[in-house]
C-alpha cells in the first residue's frame, strides 16, 4: 500500500473509529463515553468520504453525531443513577474471548479467499452519484417502496418513543 | 489505493469490539452505544462492496441504498430504545438490564 492522501485518511480514520470505540467500551463515565462515540462515528463518516459516497458521509455526521449521539447523552443524564453502579463490567473475560475469537475468525474470513476469489485490485472508475441516488429513490423500478416504508417506520417509531417515555403521572 | 479487505478488517474489529461491549457492560445505555458501533461496521462492509463491486455499463444502488434504510432504521431503534430505558428507570430506579425482570417467569 503505497503512501498518498487516501491511504493516510485510511489510517487517520481508522484510528478514529477504532480509537472511539474502544474508549466507547472502556470508558467509566458514559458521558465521556458518548463523546468516544463520536469520535468512532466520525471515523466511520471519514471512510465513506473515502469510498467515495459523500452523500452518506453527511447523513451519518447529521444523523449519528447530530441526532442519535445527542439523543444517548440526553438518556445519559435523565438516567443518574450512573454514579451508583461500581461495576463497569460483567462476565468480563467470557465476553473478552469470546468477541476476540469472534474477531479473529472474521479476520480470517476476509483476508483468506474462502468465500470466493478475491475481487480485483482496482475498483471502477465511473461511480454512481448522489443524483442517481434520489432518483433511484423515487423510482418505480428502484426502491419506492422501501423508501416509503421507511417513512412509515420512522413515522411508527416517533410517535411509539413519544407514546413509552410519557409521564403517566403528569 | 486501499484495498478492499482493510476495510473488512477495521468493520470486523470494530463489530468485535461492539459484540464486547452488548456483552459485557452492565449500562443499558452503554449497551445500546456498542449496538450503534456494530451497525457501524455493518455499514462500512455495505459500502465498501458497493464502491468495489463491478457495476459494469448499469447503476447498481443497492449498497448505496441499503446503508441509507439501515441508517433509519437505526435511528429508530435508538429513538424507542432510549425511551424504553427511560420508562424503566422511572419505575425501576435501574439502567441495570438485569434488574428489570418484572415479565420473569
Amino acid at each position: 500500500m503505497e503512501l498518498n492522501a487516501i491511504s493516510i485518511g485510511f489510517i487517520v480514520f481508522t484510528i478514529f473509529t477504532l480509537g472511539g470505540a474502544i474508549g466507547v467500551v472502556t470508558t467509566r463515565n458514559l458521558f465521556q463515553g458518548t463523546i468516544w462515540l463520536m469520535v468512532s462515528l466520525f471515523g466511520v463518516a471519514g471512510y465513506f468520504v473515502l469510498l467515495s459516497a459523500p452523500f452518506l458521509a453527511a447523513v451519518q455526521v447529521l444523523v449519528y453525531i447530530g441526532a442519535i449521539a445527542i439523543l444517548i447523552t440526553f438518556a445519559v443524564m435523565l438516567t443518574r443513577s450512573v454514579a451508583r453502579i461500581k461495576v463497569r463490567y460483567m462476565r468480563l473475560l467470557p465476553s473478552l474471548i469470546g468477541s476476540l475469537a469472534l474477531f479473529l475468525i472474521l479476520l480470517l474470513g476476509v483476508t483468506m479467499p474462502i468465500f470466493g476469489a478475491h475481487p480485483p485490485g482496482s475498483i471502477p472508475d465511473y461511480v454512481a452519484s448522489t443524483r442517481d441516488l434520489g432518483a433511484a429513490l423515487v423510482d418505480e423500478n428502484g426502491y419506492v417502496v422501501p423508501f416509503l416504508l421507511a417513512s412509515v417506520l420512522l413515522t411508527a417509531a416517533m410517535i411509539g418513543a413519544i407514546f413509552i417515555a410519557r409521564d403517566e403521572n403528569a | 489505493m486501499v484495498p478492499l479487505w482493510m476495510y473488512l478488517a477495521v468493520a470486523a474489529a470494530l463489530f468485535a469490539i461492539g459484540v464486547f461491549g452488548v456483552l459485557s457492560r452492565r449500562n443499558a445505555v452503554a449497551i445500546l452505544m456498542s449496538v450503534e458501533l456494530m451497525l457501524n461496521a455493518v455499514n462500512i462492509n455495505l459500502v465498501a462492496f458497493w464502491r468495489y463491486s463491478e457495476t459494469g455499463t448499469d447503476l447498481l444502488l443497492n449498497g448505496y441504498v441499503f446503508t441509507a434504510f439501515v441508517l433509519i432504521v437505526a435511528a429508530a431503534e435508538a429513538a424507542v430504545g432510549l425511551a424504553i430505558i427511560i420508562t424503566v428507570y422511572r419505575n425501576r430506579r435501574s439502567v441495570i438490564p438485569e434488574e428489570a425482570r418484572a415479565l420473569k417467569g
